[in-house]
């Protein structure tokens, strides 16, 4: 019963979803899980099952934060971060808007900066995500006044544009 | 002894003092951190979102700059530290993502750095009885919990470092200049990382759980070892009293008597200053 999804995670993914057993170890322990719709073991689950609607559809790959709890508890040694990652580009190629808009726009304006700057710029990032994302824009001011006095958010990049090699990484990876 | 140095972008804004401890107490303990001229992003939590090869690229490029000298690579943040040693570990054990990448970037992997985190050089190369010895102010009476968060540990074959259940090197160090580590069982629970933006509902509830199981635990403070973690631990945290967080350099420094550590103290969004005039420390 394996669908085209699986073939697809897996080879996104270098992970074999198929070894998985439902032991629902990944589950019990992901910090985000209390926000997910499904949780990790699940979603393996609707991947083998093929449904990818409703997996698409879910916030859940959006708010897996990468913490590798689950690829180190897995016993079958299956690094389920890894096939979240799949799973999202996936969901990007075939157009499906972000079950979690923000937390998709914080990664694209993140990625956005590196690419122009080489590296990352926390007033810029704080800026665009705020004007950009549906994140009521008080919140995190005081937060961000508090950084700034501190001297900790430069307004100005330390450097004004990405070296040439972090330009043809960006270029060669097609992003 | 000399390594090369990767502050990595955190370093330079909100982590501004885990760059300045940490460059401070390896000053004061002799050893020379050259920082890597022209390194860029990691990537961090964001790269390999979108695409597995530009997540190795980004760190990968960084290595070929360390290539040039003969030196271990010392890097403080955990998720810099992650990344570094993932792509590192690519290269090592898969030929075919060497052979693309090093055709992507024009360079020869060579295998000759070793990516280290601040923790592991402090702890292999100094030892806790040298940190003992430099002790002039031991910490006698602060109470902390070690707060590792997810990357410095996991996934383990990855990270290499420590135990990612209970990891003891933090605390090791922190006994020797005097503090007292008291047990807790989420030294390597996540802080909800890149969530803190877009959703800090989520990243509120886990730092507020922390803070609330370190007062259970008795500490007056976490100590920590990574920029994203103690930003979302001290931006976060929503309930009084709030339990500052530390980075483990900033104590060590203290420890040893720098003049510096004033600075660092004065950059915290939580002001840790009166848990050490509490303690007299
Ligand atoms: S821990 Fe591994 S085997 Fe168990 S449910 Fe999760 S993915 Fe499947
Ligand atoms: S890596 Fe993602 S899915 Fe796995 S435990 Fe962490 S947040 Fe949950």
């Amino acid at each position: 019963m394996n669908s085209n999804l699986v073939l697809e995670v897996d080879r996104l993914s270098g992970q074999q979803i198929g070894l998985c057993y439902h032991c629902h170890k990944c589950t019990a322990g992901c910090p985000v899980v209390d926000a997910m719709q499904y949780g990790p073991d699940l979603l393996l689950r609707m991947v083998a099952l093929g449904r990818d609607d409703a997996i698409f559809k879910s916030r859940d790959i959006w708010l897996c934060v990468g913490c590798y709890t689950c690829a180190t508890r897995c016993p079958n040694g299956i690094n389920i971060a890894a096939t979240m990652d799949g799973l999202r580009q996936i969901s990007l190629a075939r157009g499906y808007a972000a079950g979690e808009r923000d937390a998709l726009l914080f990664h694209r304006l993140f990625m956005g900066v590196v690419k122009r700057f080489g590296r990352s710029h926390e007033a810029f990032m704080l800026g665009l995500f705020k004007i950009l994302s549906k994140v009521p824009l008080m919140n995190d001011i005081p937060a961000g006044i508090g950084l700034f006095v501190r001297g900790k958010v430069p307004l100005l990049p330390a450097r004004i544009t990405a070296s040439a090699q972090v330009r043809q990484i960006f270029q060669r990876s097609k992003k | 002894m000399n390594y090369s140095y990767y502050p990595g972008c955190s370093l330079h804004s909100t982590g501004l003092e885990y760059g300045l401890s940490t460059r401070a107490v390896f000053k004061h303990l002799g050893l020379g951190l050259t920082e890597l001229d022209g390194w860029n992003c990691c990537g961090a939590s964001s790269a390999h979102v979108f695409d597995h090869n530009l997540a190795l690229a980004l760190p990968a490029q960084t290595l070929s700059l360390a290539q040039a000298f003969d030196r271990d690579l010392v890097i403080p943040c955990a998720a810099c530290y992650n990344r570094l040693k993932g792509a590192d570990m690519a290269m090592r054990n898969d030929a075919a993502t060497r052979s693309q990448l090093e055709s992507m970037l024009g360079f020869q992997y060579t295998g000759s750095v070793a990516v280290r985190p601040v923790l592991a050089v402090l702890a292999e190369d100094v030892g806790v009885k040298r940190i003992a010895e430099e002790t002039r102010h031991p910490l006698n009476g602060l109470k902390v919990v070690t707060y590792y968060g997810c990357l410095l540990v996991r996934p383990p074959e990855i990270a290499q470092f420590d135990d990612p259940d209970n990891p003891q090197v933090m605390a090791e160090l922190l006994r020797a200049v005097g503090a007292e580590v008291m047990p807790w069982s989420h030294a390597t629970d996540c802080c909800g990382g890149s969530l803190s933006l877009s959703r800090s509902d989520v990243v509120q509830n886990l730092v507020g759980k922390l803070a609330e199981r370190a007062r259970e635990a008795g500490a007056d403070t976490i100590a920590t070892a990574c920029p994203l973690c103690q930003v979302n631990l001290e931006m976060r945290q929503t309930a009084e009293p709030k339990v500052p967080a530390f980075y483990f350099t900033e104590l060590l420094g203290l420890a040893f008597g720098l003049s510096d550590s004033e600075k660092w103290f004065s950059k915290h969004l939580i002001d840790p200053r009166p848990v050490l005039e509490r303690v007299a420390v």
